[in-house]
Parts: C-alpha cells; sequence; structure tokens
C-alpha cells in the first residue's frame, strides 16, 4: 500500500469520476466525492511525511523502469503542493453541496462532481509525476475539466467566460506541448530527470532556447502571470463560487509549481538564469502584475473579480520571489504559494456564502451586511487581513520571507514595491470592510441570514489555519525551506 | 495578591480588557451592569499596573514569552522603565477617562455605547502590549491593533464627516506603518539580526551610517502616531471621534504609543551613540522642531476647541520626538517624563472641552468668553491644564521641559532650546486666553449665569486629573526616577 502512495494520489480521484456517472443521485455523488477528497487527503497527507522522514518517492507506473516507462516522483517540492490541493477539494467539496443548491440546476449536480474529480485528479496529476509528457496530458484533462466547471456558472456570461479561458488555456497547453516536443527531439527522453541530464550535453542549441522560451510563456498563460491574466478575471467571477474557490486556491499554484520544477529542476538554474534574461522579465512583469492588478481590483464593485484581480497581484508576488534567483527567494514563493492557497481559499468561501444568500457579491448591496452575516464577514476580514499581511496571519510570514529575500539581494526598490503593493491590499480590503462593517443596514441590502453550518465550518477551518500557521510557522516554513535547498543543492 | 506572579501580573494587563470585551458584549442590553464590567476592569488593571511598578521597584527581572513565530522572531514582554511609566499613565488614565465617558455618553445620548466601550477596551490592552512589548515585532503588532481597535471609535458618530475623518485616520497610520515603519522594522533585522530591545542598540559596530540614517528616517516617519510632520493630518482629522476618545486616545493611549516607539527605538534599536553619528539625525531634529512651531502657529487660527488641542498635541509629540533625535540622557529623560506630563494636562483639556461640549453645547474657543461664571471647576481645571502644557510651575510640565531644555543644551542644539522657548510663548499666545477669557465679567447689565456645572461623574474625572498635573509639580521623584534609569 505505500509503495503506491504516489499513484494511488492520482488514480482515486481518476476512477471515482466515472463512478460518479453511474451514482446519478446529487446527494450520493456529493457523499463519494467528498469521500474520495478526503481519502486523496489522507494520502498526500501521508506522502508528505514519508518524504519529510525518508526523502523523494519514486513510483515506475506499471513497472515499467523510469527513463522509458512513466515515473511518478514526490520530493519536498511537491508533497506540499498536494496536500494543498487535496485539503481545499476536501474542504470546499464538504462546502460545494450547499453551495451549487442555488448556482447549478439540480439535473446536471452529478457532472459537475464528475468535473470536480476530473480537475481534482489532473491538477494532482501534474504535481505528482515526473514525466513531461505526462504533466501536459494532465494539464488537459484539468484544463477540460475545469472549462466544464466555469461553464457550470448561473450567469450566460460564465459560457463566454469559458470560453475565453479555453481559448487562453489551449494557446499555454500548445505552447507547452511544443515546448515538451522540441526538447524530446533533442534528448529522446520526457522523463524529468532524465531529460536534466542530457540537456546539458545540447543546452547551447537553439532548439532547446525555443522549448524554453516556449515552455515558459505556456506556463506563465496558465498561471496567468500579468499581462497574460485577460481569462483569469472572467473565469473567477462567473464561476460558481465554490469552484472559484478551488481554482484560485490551487490551479495557478500547480501552474507555479511546473515553473518552478521546468526551471530549476529540468533546465537547471544556471541555464535559465544566464541564457535567459528571466530575472528581468519577471521582476519587471511581476511588479507590473501588482501594481496595475491591485489598483483595478481596488475599482471593482463585484468581490468576485475584485479578488480575481487580487489573485492576479498576488502572482505577481510569487513570480518576484523566483526573480531573486536566491534560496530565500524561491523559499518565498513557495510559501506564499501555499499560504496564498489558504487565504484565498477563506476568502473565496466567504463569498461563496455571500453568494448563497444573497445571489451575488456585489458590494454596492452589501451595506451593513456584516450585523446580518456576522461569521461570514468575520471569516472575510481575517482572510482579508491575512491578504494584506498583517502579523499572526500567513501572509505576513509569505510577506516577510519575500522583503528579506529582496533584502538579501540589496534590492531595497523591491522591498518597497512589495510593502507598497500590501498598501494597495489595505485599500480594496478596507472598502469591502468600510461597507459591510460601518454602514448601516439599507433598503438596498437583502434580508438576509447568517450562511449555513456546511459552508461556515470549511469556510472557519481555513480561517483558522490562516491563523494557526501564522503563528506555528515551523511546518510550513521548514518544509519551504528543505524544498528549497533541494532545488539549490541540485544545481549542476 | 501574593499569588499572583509578575509574570501572570503583566500578562493580565492586555487579558483583562480583553476579557473585559466580552463581558461588556454580554452585557450591552443593561447599561449599568455594563459600565460595572469597565470600571471593574479597569480597577482591575490599575492594580496590577501598581502591582508590577512595586515589582519593578524592587528589582525583579520580569519577562514573558508567549511564541516564536520564526526564528529571531518571538512574541515577548519585558518590563522595563519606559514601558513602565507608560504602562502607569495608560492604567491610571483608563479608569479615570470611564468615569468621564459614563457621564459624557449618557449625557450626549450617544449610540452604540456597548461598540464603543468594547472597542475603547481592546484599545487599552492592546496599549500595554505596545508598552510591554520587548522586541520591535511584537511592539508592531500590538501598534496596529491599537490602530485598528481606534478605527470605530473614531467613526463612532457615522456621520458623513466622521467617515472622512476616519478615512485619513486609518489611511496615513495604516500607510506609514507598513510603507515606512515595517520596511524599517525588515531593515533593522536584515541588518542587526535581531529585534530584541537591547540597552545601547543593536546595530554592530560598523554598520554603515548611511543605512542607520536611512533607517532612522524611515522610523520617525514610519510611526505615524507620533504625528511629526508632513504625517500629522490624523489627528485633528480624529477629533470628530466623541470627546473621551479623543482624550484618552489621542492625548494619551495613541499619540503616546506613538512617541514612545520613538523613544524605544531611538535608545534601544540604534543606541544614543550610534544616533549622535547618524548623518539624517540633525535634519529630523530640525524638522522636529519645524513641527512643534508649524503646529503651534495652526492652533492659534483654529477656532473649534477641540481642533485647536489637538494642533497642540502635535506640537508637543515633536517635543518628545525631538527629545529622542536630541540623542543625550536628559533628552531621554525629558521626553519619557514629557509622555506622563503632557498626558495629564492634555487629557485635562480635553475633558474640559467635552464638558463644556455636553453642558453648554459650545464647540468653539469664540463662544467661550465669560463661561467660566458657568463652570468654575470646569475652567480652573483648564488652566491648570493650560499651564502644564505651557510647562509652568505650578504644573508637572515644568519638570519634563526642564530636562528637554537641558537635554538640549547638553547637544548644544540652540536651535531646540529656541523652539522650546518660542513654544512656550506661543502655547501662552493660544491657550492661556481661554481659561482667562472665560473669567471675564459679562457685559454691563446682563446679570451673571447661574452655575451649571458638567454631570458629576466627569467633573469628577477632570478634577482629579487637574490635581495631578500639580501633584506631579510637588512629587515629581518616582517618574524622574523611572525616567532616569532608563539609559542606564
Amino acid at each position: 500500500m505505500i509503495v503506491h502512495l504516489s499513484v494511488l494520489q492520482v488514480i482515486i480521484p481518476l476512477i471515482a469520476a466515472p463512478i460518479c456517472l453511474l451514482l446519478r443521485k446529487s446527494e450520493l455523488a456529493w457523499a463519494f466525492a467528498t469521500l474520495v477528497a478526503f481519502m486523496t487527503l489522507a494520502v498526500s497527507v501521508a506522502l508528505l511525511s514519508q518524504v519529510m522522514q525518508s526523502g523523494p518517492v519514486s513510483y515506475e507506473l506499471g513497472g515499467w523502469e523510469a527513463p522509458w516507462g512513466i515515473e511518478y516522483r514526490v520530493d519536498m517540492l511537491n508533497a506540499p503542493l498536494l496536500v494543498l490541493i487535496s485539503a481545499i477539494s476536501a474542504l470546499a467539496l464538504l462546502a460545494s453541496r450547499t453551495s451549487i443548491e442555488n448556482e447549478i440546476p439540480e439535473n446536471r449536480h452529478t457532472f459537475f462532481y464528475i468535473a470536480w474529480l476530473l480537475c481534482m485528479a489532473g491538477l494532482l496529476g501534474i504535481t505528482a509525476t515526473g514525466d513531461a509528457f505526462n504533466v501536459f496530458v494532465f494539464l488537459e484533462i484539468s484544463s477540460l475539466a475545469t472549462y466544464t466547471l466555469i461553464a457550470l456558472g448561473k450567469d450566460r456570461r460564465a459560457l463566454w467566460a469559458s470560453f475565453q479561458y479555453l481559448v487562453a488555456g489551449t494557446i499555454g497547453a500548445t505552447f507547452i506541448l511544443i515546448g515538451i516536443g522540441l526538447m524530446y527531439v533533442m534528448t529522446g527522453t520526457l522523463n524529468m530527470a532524465d531529460l536534466a541530464q542530457r540537456l546539458p550535453d545540447v543546452e547551447n542549441t537553439k532548439t532547446v532556447f525555443t522549448a524554453f522560451a516556449f515552455l515558459i510563456v505556456g506556463v506563465c498563460m496558465k498561471l496567468a502571470l500579468f499581462p497574460l491574466h485577460l481569462w483569469l478575471p472572467n473565469a473567477y467571477t462567473f464561476a460558481p463560487s465554490i469552484v472559484t474557490t478551488f481554482l484560485a486556491a490551487t490551479a495557478t499554484k500547480v501552474a507555479v509549481y511546473v515553473m518552478i520544477r521546468f526551471i530549476f529542476d529540468v533546465f537547471g538554474f544556471e541555464f535559465s538564469f544566464t541564457h535567459f534574461p528571466l530575472q528581468e522579465v519577471l521582476l519587471t512583469l511581476g511588479i507590473a502584475g501588482i501594481f496595475v492588478a491591485s489598483v483595478v481590483a481596488i475599482y471593482q464593485d463585484n468581490l468576485k473579480r475584485m479578488l480575481a484581480y487580487s489573485s492576479v497581484a498576488q502572482v505577481g508576488y510569487i513570480m518576484l520571489g523566483i526573480s531573486f534567483a536566491s534560496q530565500t527567494g524561491i523559499m518565498a514563493t513557495l510559501l506564499h504559494m501555499l499560504n496564498h492557497g489558504l487565504m484565498k481559499g477563506a476568502l473565496f468561501l466567504a463569498l461563496a456564502a455571500v453568494v448563497y444568500r444573497m445571489g451575488i457579491a456585489q458590494l454596492s448591496q452589501m451595506h451593513g451586511i456584516a450585523s446580518r452575516m456576522p461569521l461570514t464577514m468575520a471569516a472575510f476580514l481575517i482572510g482579508g487581513l491575512s491578504l494584506i499581511g498583517v502579523p499572526l496571519t500567513v501572509g505576513f510570514i509569505s510577506k516577510w520571507y519575500l522583503v528579506s529575500a529582496a533584502l538579501e539581494n540589496g534590492w531595497w526598490p523591491v522591498a518597497a514595491a512589495i510593502l507598497l503593493g500590501s498598501l494597495l491590499s489595505v485599500v480594496y480590503i478596507w472598502r469591502v470592510i468600510e461597507v459591510a462593517y460601518f454602514k448601516p443596514v439599507s433598503e438596498s441590502t437583502p434580508d438576509v441570514k447568517e450562511a449555513p453550518a456546511a459552508l461556515l465550518i470549511p469556510m472557519w477551518i481555513l480561517v483558522l489555519a490562516n491563523l494557526y500557521f501564522g503563528i506555528e510557522t515551523s511546518l510550513t516554513v521548514g518544509v519551504s525551506q528543505m524544498a528549497a535547498a533541494d532545488l539549490f543543492g541540485g544545481l549542476r | 495578591m501574593n499569588s499572583l506572579t509578575p509574570e501572570l501580573m503583566l500578562q493580565l494587563t492586555m487579558l483583562v480588557p480583553v476579557l473585559a470585551i466580552a463581558g461588556i458584549l454580554l452585557t450591552g442590553r443593561s447599561e449599568n451592569v455594563r459600565e460595572a464590567v469597565s470600571v471593574i476592569a479597569s480597577l482591575i488593571v490599575l492594580a496590577l499596573v501598581i502591582g508590577l511598578y512595586n515589582t519593578f521597584k524592587a528589582g525583579i527581572a520580569v519577562e514573558v514569552n508567549w511564541f516564536e513565530i520564526m526564528p529571531g522572531l518571538s512574541l515577548s514582554f519585558r518590563l522595563e522603565a519606559m514601558g513602565m511609566i507608560f504602562a502607569l499613565v495608560a492604567g491610571v488614565l483608563w479608569l479615570v477617562t470611564i468615569f468621564y465617558a459614563i457621564g459624557y455618553m449618557r449625557s450626549h445620548h450617544e449610540e452604540n455605547q456597548t461598540r464603543f466601550y468594547a472597542c475603547f477596551a481592546l484599545a487599552i490592552g492592546s496599549v500595554f502590549g505596545v508598552a510591554f512589548a520587548s522586541n520591535l515585532f511584537t511592539l508592531f503588532i500590538f501598534y496596529e491593533v491599537l490602530t485598528l481597535s481606534t478605527y470605530p471609535l473614531v467613526t463612532h458618530a457615522g456621520t458623513a464627516e466622521a467617515k472622512k475623518g476616519g478615512r485619513t485616520y486609518l489611511g496615513i497610520l495604516l500607510g506609514t506603518s507598513i510603507a515606512f515603519f515595517l520596511f524599517a522594522i525588515l531593515g533593522t533585522y536584515f541588518v542587526a539580526g535581531t529585534l530584541e530591545f537591547t540597552q545601547g542598540g543593536v546595530f554592530p559596530a560598523g554598520t554603515s551610517v548611511a543605512v542607520g540614517g536611512a533607517l532612522l528616517v524611515l522610523f520617525v516617519f514610519g510611526v505615524g502616531k507620533a504625528a511629526i510632520m508632513p504625517f500629522h493630518r490624523w489627528l485633528p482629522a480624529a477629533m470628530v471621534a466623541p470627546t473621551p476618545v479623543s482624550a484618552l486616545l489621542h492625548a494619551v493611549a495613541v499619540v503616546k504609543a506613538g512617541v514612545f516607539t520613538l523613544l524605544k527605538v531611538g535608545t534601544f534599536i540604534f543606541g544614543l551613540d550610534f544616533l549622535n553619528e547618524l548623518p539624517t539625525t540633525d535634519a529630523l531634529l530640525y524638522l522636529a522642531g519645524a513641527s512643534v512651531i508649524i503646529a503651534s502657529l495652526i492652533a492659534m487660527r483654529q477656532d473649534n476647541l477641540k481642533k485647536r488641542l489637538a494642533y497642540s498635541t502635535v506640537s508637543q509629540l515633536s517635543y518628545i520626538t525631538a527629545g529622542m533625535l536630541l540623542a543625550t540622557d536628559a533628552g531621554i529623560t525629558g521626553g519619557a517624563m514629557h509622555i506622563a506630563m503632557h498626558a495629564f494636562g492634555k487629557i485635562t483639556l480635553f475633558f474640559c472641552a467635552g464638558a463644556i461640549l455636553v453642558t453648554l453645547h459650545k464647540t468653539d474657543v469664540s463662544q467661550l468668553r465669560g463661561i467660566g461664571w458657568q463652570m468654575p471647576v470646569t475652567m480652573a481645571a483648564f488652566l491648570i491644564g493650560t499651564l502644564s502644557i505651557i510647562g509652568l510651575p505650578p504644573t508637572g510640565g515644568s519638570w519634563s521641559k526642564w530636562f528637554l531644555l537641558s537635554g538640549a543644551l547638553d547637544a548644544d542644539q540652540m536651535f531646540i532650546m529656541g523652539v522650546l522657548m518660542l513654544s512656550s510663548l506661543l502655547n501662552i499666545a493660544y491657550l492661556l486666553p481661554i481659561p482667562i477669557l472665560a473669567f471675564f465679567p459679562p457685559a454691563d447689565g446682563v446679570a451673571r449665569p447661574a452655575i451649571k456645572e458638567a454631570p458629576l461623574p466627569s467633573l469628577l474625572a477632570l478634577s482629579f486629573t487637574a490635581l495631578m498635573c500639580l501633584v506631579l509639580f510637588v512629587f515629581p521623584q518616582p517618574l524622574y526616577e523611572l525616567a532616569a534609569s532608563i539609559t542606564q
């Protein structure tokens, strides 16, 4: 059993998806999907603890040896991400039955759970696999499932948003495939570890340069790096709220993971940062993303769209960490990936509760809503403080390491830019707090009750995680530190 | 009290106000019970602070560690002279202000009083966090909690003007603290590797003075609560708050948390020797001096009494900032003493302003002529408060000014000496006429109005603080000993 863990991680949701189709009934499908999600969570936790104890876990699919067969490889870099994906998925699924009641027609509920499981299997697959082509396969699985999930949104514009994402996502995926194809042409292998060994011999060829460029641009499309983010705000706004929760907390992180894996492990640090102006590009786009997206977020009335722009800004922070090209920098990136998953999960779940009660998360209709939905808005407040980076929340920890990494490089202006970015997030979060808490209830405020427990419990688990990992940082910081050390220990 | 260890007492100063919040929220229905909770909590806290003071005098070291967030970054507290002064001031004045607030809020028929008392308690709890913090990180956390918990108090009225004031308040305080203060903390941590308050400073020998100078600038501007110009606008904006808030928070807790932080940073992060070497110290000193004068000039032009007092506070705060930047023992001593002296003086003035508002419904200086006959006790207290702010005997304010002057003399800063002198004159010009005109006889033929004093709890409160201004002149010894031991 133990030896199969890394493949079980992916296989369980992948097989569960068609079984769901057989179940038909909405409640049954929900119960089954949730059970599956919690099983994958258990598997991922077991994997993480095993990796922490005894180093990377490698699994040969079908017993075929590595360079020929497909290898699953879980190490310090992807194990925590697996936990994040399955944990968010499990918590979101817990809330999903209630959340989709009003947002998705009854007869499509089963499809929803199927698409969800497939999406989850895809994301876990991208993360767990050690095979470059497999990355593409799972990327397509997760993307197709995601298009379906987004298109399930109540608003008809969801179809348009889904199509927009489909076009952008397909371009991204194609670029990635071209990159992988070119690498295969040059080396004759698809296994990542094997690629890493063979690429240096041919690294000064135009083909490898082209492969790298295609790959990075394709991944940037998927992770919504400014200015390739145009698909994201619509997708997050019009998708069913619970889907947004899941995607915002996990999907972009997986793309970032792919980027880090290829930059540091497959191509190697030196190739990536000396042959390419990667540092300059990521730094510029990262900072531009932080400022542009944050400013746009300030002017949004629809809160889902506001947080979507905030996500684009947060991707900017994550990219900054990579651009530092230092161990502390990459560690801050890894940490922020996990932490941002926690905060955006909590925030979007709070919005899901608002949408559940009000039908829409429009700030102009939320005057004094905190007196009607105190627990939900308290969750939003704490999540928001975490996003800003207030001490004792996870947001502070990641900002702290990001700024430290900037100072380590001697990049004082970048450190200042990170803090100025936080100020912008203060503005857009505080707008909400002011309206929800300090505006008196007006006639346009719908007469609503507090969200049901099914939404509140997962929401508050995430909120408490935001606080817990903001105070007791040894696990998250330790894991990120080890992963960063691994990435730099493998320097060629 | 014997079973209470000093460590527990220290933590309770923060926890009791937090527990009081729960009590206040639960008993919100019944006014009397709710106010009783506040009074009891503040009595307990005062007893705790006095207990801590006795412990401190006995020379017992008290340290508490809550948890370590990252290596070298922990939430921990330590008893120390400067913090002791701040805690004593806040402890005494919380109790007094609660009494005052009961009279004020009821006779002014304010709404949302439960939220008011709850936020008040949270603010005070965080003041003790600031006072006892043993490192910059802990201090920063409570500094931010203080900002956030006082925002609902500033916007209490809920009017458009209150909202606007609240936004300025939050914008400047939060903005400077994130953009400059946090940046300075990170920079300090990066250069020195620690944020622990250490006698003589934390920067290793050979730290570049350019970096140190830049950090000092970030600190001075980043601690927006110290209200150095041009980041002072939040303080007049916050005057839309109910008077008890202006009194305790914007004459004592919030602004003093600011200058207290600066004194701490100057003494225990930079250290006076390093501070002297920095290229930016003098420039900032001149800026503080300019703040003193300019704020006084603006105060002269304010007709709204609370606004005038607010600008006077801006000016007085820069005294303390200047005291730190003088980087002499006497400057620090004077600054620390001024925290207490100015607190008692200014809170008296605010109490009086509020008493005039609720009794006679007057807010402007120009309306106050002759009201001394109606409110003799209040206006007498106002006179004493004024004398203390100016720094004239027989009030406590004269001592702190004395030490600040001698600090300026030690540092050979004639400019600051001149500023302090000129500022005293300006204080006389814009504050003293108020109580004097109040006792002018009414115009011929008009009958002298009958006595109509403030509500009794408020009257007791303002008499007490006025009395304290006098007491501190006669018995400044305990305070001086505490203040003088900071740099030793």
